[in-house]
């Protein structure tokens, strides 16, 4: 996880500028107030002495000083507020977004505007470009946070909120949820693959693609079968078969993502089994309920899970 | 202008001492309406739910202290932060603030009672049975576990399904009307039962505070009852308030959720600027520096209170028009605050101080206040408040707000006043070994977490990934946090061991200004036999040093009333 200060972005980079504004002014405050407590805590001290201190209760001119310098700070202040914001956070307008992000409990949906492409934890950007990025939530509040890119959004149902991105560099940027939405908050992390456009355009071209319909290893082929015909097709959708579902994360690529489970868990069929067995024991309070599959089909189901590349 | 007529019905026993171990009945003190007894109880109160609160977020910080803790699940983790955060405001922070108080404004204006007696113990206990219902959710199948702050839609049913919620409701409901119907009596008591001479000018600061407190809390707490009954509604009568699905508005609840959240920050740091000060004044041996412009910054910060709740949602998207206003308004709450930062230091300054407890955590409170005050102007700078909200910043931000400003400006009350409560002297050793114990504890546990939001962690998890970094901070965060507890075990020996066996206090041991010093420590049932002449703001010292009275000084003219000065 790069900080807020590592500026992935151009827009963060604007931001950095701001924040090191105010880090120096709010430290330079913080210093004259402890030099002040510190001095007058030292030379005022009780003598012992028994003399009463002169009995000054006011001065006017002190009192205007005291107003007057916060007031210029934060008049500063407001304006490089206004200005910042007015350059990275403009409104949407009519811009077609790059991205459309839905959040769930717990898990992020993306759909490119303009493909059939759907993807879920893992979103690829391309670098270079000033991208908009549009957000809401089909349950509860969530949050999108990216550190490394600045700006965060909350994804609120029933609204659109957006932020816009100019990633400098290709390379896999961390976030999180930051709103709290419920019981698997802390698992609801984000990974931005970010790629030079070329790339981009390669991946998204693959990503559209339809999962194999009938894959050539047979025990795929058995839990394929099962995922269409039963439970799982109700809420999955793998693109080119019969399961449709819109309720949980798209599964087309499933094999192609590095983690799962929101960043729970890396992407192994060791994990995927796990999951498989006892949902709730490997990620309390997930929408996913335990199913009894037997041994067999857990094994059938996995071979075709990880084969969706 | 004769004495004033005494309306109210008062116990015709004499007050019980504060010994625990003595033979005065239970009932004596739960029947009682008297306001210092029901101050004491206020205390306790307090007292009690932070310890409660504080065992809460020291398992919060065994679960957190190590990455991918399996110490404890996500289920009872957010009841744990849900009810510590519900718990130390509405149950710790508001019956402490309730407790002095309630015990001071009638004594510091000369008078022998609240306005409403009943109602005033009326807020007491149902305040109480407020915490009780809402602490009864954990028997009834699981405490309320959306937060604080309980968003919609997360609040509703069908996202959290056990009753949680309802008893936050509840609780949170009966709770307000204790609170709305105290700060009731407060107005009144410090408009219509001043003793005669004392103006609103001589008032003294925490008096002042007090005031323009009652008037926040009767301002802000019915958007909160308001809030509190259409989520009630929405649970049980399937009302649709802040059910999206159905037409209604998830924001609807952050707007007057905040409405009154963001005035409640202030009120619970009014009261604690009142006492400090009180305590800067007379620790320094000089009167409070610039009384007016402290007093004027306090109504300043009450009226912009209500102009500032957007900044708790700028990264809902309202757009930057919206953003930007509420922006400038809370960026402005900065001067006020500031004014009083440094009325205070001009009031150290020149003066003779005595760093006893009291004092130490007043000073203390000037530098880890200042922290707080300058983070909550990030979080008023729109783009720095969209990188830093929600994270483990805001976290830090809000405990130094809350215990290096509110906290520490009660515990100098309490090394200040409890002498005068009970009668006794609390040991200035222990005091001086839990002011250092408190003060590293606090720092090691919230400084690092200033970081660690930089760094990327959300608040609000009940764990986290091994990230560089993350796990360190986060131990000695937890580390911090066992040294606060053992240093709030210590104040709770400390002040059982001065009632039962602290050396006796005198009327007056820190040669102090203000009306409650004139008379006995405790005082007695009816307070004052005689109350001294008010003719400035520093009424008790003007009697003990007649010839350098305030009101005799030149251009202090202005402070004297020509009224009637018979008391008896």
């Amino acid at each position: 996880m790069r900080s807020i200060f590592s500026a992935a972005t151009q827009e963060a980079a604007r931001l950095n500028r701001l924040d090191t504004y105010f880090i120096v002014a709010a430290l330079a405050v913080l210093l004259l107030v402890t030099y002040l407590v510190v001095y007058t805590s030292l030379k005022f001290r009780d003598k012992g002495n028994g003399i009463e201190p002169k009995q000054e209760s006011t001065n006017l001119r002190l009192e205007m000083l005291m107003i007057g310098g916060p007031t210029v700070l934060v008049v500063g202040f407001f304006f490089l507020t206004i200005t910042t914001t007015s350059a990275i956070l403009p409104p949407a307008g009519t811009t077609t977004p790059v991205v459309l992000i839905t959040g769930h409990q717990w898990w992020w949906e993306f759909r490119y505007p303009g493909t059939n492409v759907q993807t879920a934890n893992e979103v690829h950007l391309p670098v270079g470009q000033r991208l908009l990025v549009v957000g809401t939530s089909a349950d509860v509040v969530h949050d999108w946070w990216v550190p490394s890119f600045g700006l965060k959004m909350d994804l609120i149902p029933g609204l659109r909120n957006h932020v816009w991105v100019t990633i400098k560099k290709p390379g896999i940027y961390e976030g999180a949820c930051s709103e709290f939405c419920g019981q698997q908050h802390a698992w609801m992390r984000i990974r931005v693959v970010a790629q030079m456009p070329a790339d981009y355009a390669r991946w998204l071209q693959a990503a559209a693609r339809p999962a194999v319909a009938a894959p050539s290893d047979s025990l795929a082929r058995v839990g394929g079968a099962l995922f269409a015909h039963y439970a799982c097709s109700s809420c999955h959708q793998v693109r080119g078969t019969l399961a449709a579902g819109q309720q949980g994360p798209d599964l087309t690529h499933f094999g192609s993502r590095s983690t799962m489970l929101a960043g729970l868990l890396p992407n192994t069929p060791q994990n995927v089994t796990r999951w498989l067995t006892d949902p709730q024991a490997v990620k309390p309070g997930a929408h996913m309920p335990r199913f009894i599959f037997g041994r067999d089909s857990i094994q059938a189901l996995t071979a075709y899970l990880t084969q969706l590349k | 202008m004769a004495a004033q007529p005494v309306l109210v019905p008062e116990p015709a026993e004499a007050l019980p001492d504060l010994d625990l171990g003595g033979d005065q009945g239970l009932l004596q003190w739960i029947s009682s309406v008297d306001h210092k007894q029901i101050g004491i109880m206020y205390l306790w109160v307090a007292l009690l739910f932070m310890l409660i609160g504080g065992v809460e977020v020291l398992l919060m910080r065994v679960q957190l202290a190590v990455p991918k803790n399996t110490f404890m699940g996500p289920e009872i983790y957010n009841q744990l932060f849900t009810m510590h955060g519900t718990t130390m405001i509405f149950f710790v922070a508001m019956p402490a603030i309730f407790g002095f108080a309630t015990y001071l404004v009638p004594l510091m204006i000369g008078a022998n009672e609240m306005a409403f007696p009943r109602l005033n113990a009326l807020s007491l206990w149902i305040t109480f049975f407020g915490g009780l219902l809402l602490y009864f959710s954990f028997l009834a199948g699981g405490a309320p576990d959306a937060g604080w702050f309980n968003y919609a839609p997360l609040n509703q049913y069908n996202y959290s399904f056990r009753p949680g919620i309802d008893y936050y409701c509840a609780g949170l409901l009966l709770a307000g009307i204790g609170t709305v119907s105290a700060a009731c009596n407060f107005v009144v008591t410090i408009l219509r039962y001043r003793v005669p001479g004392m103006g609103l000018k001589q008032l003294p600061v925490f008096v002042w505070m007090m005031l323009i407190d009652s008037f926040l809390i009767i301002f802000s707490f019915p958007a909160l009852n308001a809030a509190l009954a259409m989520l009630l509604l929405d649970r049980q009568l399937h009302a649709h308030f802040f059910d999206v699905q159905a037409g209604g508005s998830a924001l609807l609840w952050q707007h007057l959720f905040w409405l009154f959240g963001h005035p409640e920050v202030y009120i619970v740091i009014l009261p604690s600027f009142g006492i400090l000060s009180e305590v800067f004044a007379v620790f320094s041996r000089k009167p409070i520096f610039g009384y007016s412009f402290i007093v004027g910054s306090g109504i300043a910060i009450g009226l912009l209170a209500f102009g500032v709740w957007i900044h708790h949602m700028l990264a809902v998207g309202l757009g930057n028009v919206v953003n930007g206003f509420f922006s400038a308004s809370s960026m402005l709450i900065g001067i006020p605050t500031g004014i009083k930062i440094f009325n205070w230091l001009a009031t150290m300054h020149g003066g003779s101080l005595r760093f006893s407890t009291a004092m130490k955590f007043a000073v203390a409170f000037l530098v880890e206040f200042t922290i707080g005050g300058l983070s909550g102007i990030a979080f008023a700078i729109v783009p720095i408040d969209l990188q830093l909200t929600d994270t483990y910043f805001v976290v830090a931000h809000i405990h130094y707000v809350f215990i290096g400003g509110t906290l520490f400006g009660l515990l100098a009350g309490l090394f200040y006043w409890f002498p005068k409560m009970s009668g006794r002297q609390l040991s200035e050793r222990l005091g001086s070994w839990f002011f250092w114990l408190f003060v590293i504890g606090f720092n090691g546990t919230f400084l690092v977490q200033h970081v660690l939001g930089t760094l990327g962690m959300p608040r609000r998890v009940y764990t986290y990934p091994d990230l560089p970094g993350w796990g360190t901070l986060n131990m000695i965060s937890t580390i911090g946090g066992f040294l606060m507890g053992a240093a709030t075990l210590l104040l709770v020996y400390m002040v059982i061991k001065a009632i039962r066996s602290g050396p006796a206090a005198t009327s007056d041991p820190w040669d102090a200004f203000t009306l409650e010093w004139s008379t006995a420590s405790p005082p007695p049932l009816q307070n004052f036999d005689r109350v001294v002449p008010v003719r400035s703001a520093r009424p008790f010292r003007d009697l003990k040093r007649p010839g350098d009275a305030d009101w005799l000084k030149p251009g202090k003219k202005e402070g004297y009333h020509e009224r009637e000065q018979s008391v008896d």
